[in-house]
């Protein structure tokens, strides 16, 4: 089985393109020229160029001892939260950018949920002097207010998105509509594994530099290349596209997927798509999704706003169909702990997106010479407010 | 039975075709606003499905989506109200919407009822060309259903042809880069695309919608076109006069 995009970009049943006729031409420019783009020569010169001296990469694997100590297995930390921006997302839009530019595009737009993917958009906007528009709902812009003045300060334009329920659904659909407003000068920068094709085979490429350095890491340390497992927390599912993808094909590796359960998975407040969504259309592509019988997209509820979407990228409802990922899904208290205990034993403190992550110990038990690879996919400067008001910590 | 679309193009005069949100201002609206456009001499009605997340849309579809939505619409209820429609309508009725909700009704059980209610097209913009070919052509002819298809200033000519020779009633031809509601007034480009597109002798007719709002842009759409579709600015019309003053709109439009 495959769990790579198709040349029309399903996984499995998944993905494709669709998309109103407006967005046509630019998303087929895209589609017809990534690939041949992405693997120039150049291109490649100037991407890792700029991965390396700019975000900081590779990214440590760092073995996580007391951790280690406190679950009963080996668990490396792959430290995505010490790039430049402090998340994987920077990965994409460095990429994104340089594609920008290939296509003679003059103006930049994205949709945020948490502003990490704003802000490293907006950040490369500036290293390449390009106009940047980022598309923000409203309730996020009020509960992430420290990214919001980061974009700010780096020049870009934060546009609320005002219409149905104010968070990430909506400024992506802002951001689709800009798109379709503005067809010549634009490039739209998708921060997640989602979109119409090739966006998911896209970010997915440029976020892989997290399993390919995880390869070459291991074996440094451990003196092979694959872990027993990967784990990753999934809203849209860019940084565990990433951190899987060079373990999909090694039947050996376990892949393990831990969304937002919210308030819990029956509660009506959750995040938990590959357990309550079915399939469906959201913008753009063919995937697992959260909606009505009726086919109305429905509102995900989540502490964390990265992860607060209703549907998730067609290459992880494709391993969660075909039975390669396992699924796990964390409450908001669970990741809440693990973000305290990742804190207080190794002096991390994650984002809360991250922290969903981590709580995989409270629903699963390693082996003792288990080596579980969690991707750290950012920290938890953002979050401070959070946390502060969930531990009382003022 | 030649479908009633293809009846309609058939006649003289530029066609007027007007879109408004099933379900707006209040749920049970839809029926009443269908007979009275038909009434003032409407020729062509699209009658929207609202969806919660709708991409192409500018605000005023939006909000309008939203509160149909809230009022309680659903695709089933639509077919509800819908169902003896035939009886004193007869001018063309196409169902617009976004493909979701039509994938979660089933394509079949959908295309089947849209059939049986005497609906005679469906315009899905985000049901891309490819995919209804290889998926779901079959099931709309089976059930004598014409899809519409878009065409913008950015398709390329090439695009333009393969659109045409897949369609087979109209071809929609959104006026400018935009989402619905957004433009004021024409200027050159959209002369310049109108005519470019009326000198590609295309095997169907053309309707221009996105940006018809009053007599001057009616009038300029139909130039070169075969019609126009109205929606956000009907929709607007709704909102500040209620139901009663369909008239008027219809007649500041055309007389």
């Amino acid at each position: 089985m495959s769990y790579h995009a198709d040349d029309k970009g399903y996984y499995g049943e998944f993905g494709g393109a669709f998309i109103p006729e407006m967005l046509y031409p630019n998303v087929e420019e895209l589609r017809s020229k990534y690939l041949e783009i992405m693997y120039e020569d150049s291109f490649q010169k100037d991407f890792h160029q700029l991965l390396k001296d700019y975000v900081g990469r590779p990214s440590p694997l760092y073995f996580a001892k007391r951790l280690s100590e406190k679950h009963g297995c080996k668990i490396y930390l792959k430290r995505e939260d010490l790039n430049h921006t402090g998340a994987h997302k920077v990965n994409n839009t460095i990429g994104q950018i340089l594609m920008a530019k290939k296509l003679g595009k003059t103006r930049i737009i994205a949709e945020t949920g948490a502003g990490q993917h704003g802000v490293a958009t907006a950040t490369v906007c500036a290293l390449m002097g390009m106009q940047c528009i980022v598309y923000m709902g409203e309730i996020d812009i009020a509960r992430q207010a420290p990214n919001v003045a980061r974009m700010k300060m780096l020049g870009a334009e934060v546009r609320p998105a005002l219409s149905g329920s104010r968070t990430l659904k909506d400024a992506t659909n802002e951001a689709i509509r800009d798109w379709i407003n503005n067809p010549l000068d634009t490039h739209y920068i998708i921060g997640s594994a989602i979109g119409p094709h090739p966006y998911p085979d896209m970010v997915t490429r440029f976020q892989s530099v997290i399993s390919e350095e995880i390869k070459w890491q291991l074996q440094e340390k451990e003196g092979r290349e694959l872990p027993d497992y990967v784990v990753a927390c999934i809203g849209g599912g860019s940084n565990a596209a990433g951190s899987y993808y060079h373990f999909l094909d090694e039947e050996e590796v376990g892949i393990i997927a831990v969304e937002a359960a919210g308030k819990g998975i029956a509660s009506g407040e959750s995040a938990a798509t590959s357990a309550l969504g079915k399939i469906g259309i959201i913008h753009g592509c063919k995937t697992l999704l959260m909606q009505t019988d009726d086919g109305q997209i429905t509102e995900p509820y989540s502490i964390s706003a990265g992860l607060d979407y209703p549907g998730v990228g067609p290459m992880h409802s494709h391993l969660h169909q075909s039975g390669r990922a396992e699924f796990y899904s964390a409450t908001d208290d669970e990741a809440m702990t693990a973000g305290l205990e990742l804190s207080q034993l190794e002096g991390i403190i994650p984002a809360i997106e991250t922290g969903h992550a981590f709580a995989i110990f409270q629903h699963k038990k390693f082996k003792a010479d288990d080596i579980v690879v969690i991707s750290l996919s950012g920290r938890g400067d953002k979050d401070l407010n959070t946390y502060i008001d969930y531990f009382k910590l003022a | 039975m030649t479908n009633r679309i293809n009846q309609k193009l058939q006649e003289n005069g530029k066609l007027l075709s007007i879109y408004f949100t099933a379900g707006y201002p209040s749920l049970n609206d839809t029926v009443h606003i269908i007979q009275d456009l038909e009434k003032c001499g409407v020729d062509m009605i699209e009658i929207g499905l609202p969806f919660s997340d709708p991409l192409a849309d500018g605000p005023t579809i939006q909000k309008s989506s939203t509160a149909a939505l809230g009022n309680g619409m659903t695709t089933e209820r639509l077919f509800e109200q819908l169902a003896g429609i035939r009886e004193t309508v007869s001018i063309p009725l196409i169902v617009m919407g976004y493909f979701n909700p039509m994938l979660q009704y089933g394509v079949d059980a959908f295309c089947k009822k849209c059939h049986e209610i005497g609906i005679d097209g469906l315009i899905m913009p985000d049901l891309p060309l490819n995919v209804y070919r290889s998926e779901y052509e079959e099931i709309f002819k089976k059930y004598g259903l014409i899809n519409v298809f878009l065409i913008t200033p950015q398709t390329s000519e090439e695009r333009i042809r393969i659109i045409d020779e897949a369609s087979d009633g109209f071809i929609y031809m959104v006026s400018s880069a935009s989402v619905t509601g957004s433009k004021e007034g024409f200027g050159n480009t959209q002369t310049e695309y109108f005519e470019r597109i009326a000198t590609m002798n295309l095997k169907n007719p053309q309707i221009v919608g996105f940006g018809i709002k009053d007599a001057d842009t009616f009038e300029a759409a139909t130039k070169n076109a075969k019609g126009a579709i109205i929606g956000s600015a009907f929709i607007k019309h709704l909102t500040t006069n209620g139901i009663s003053q369909i008239e008027a709109f219809v007649k500041s439009i055309r007389n």
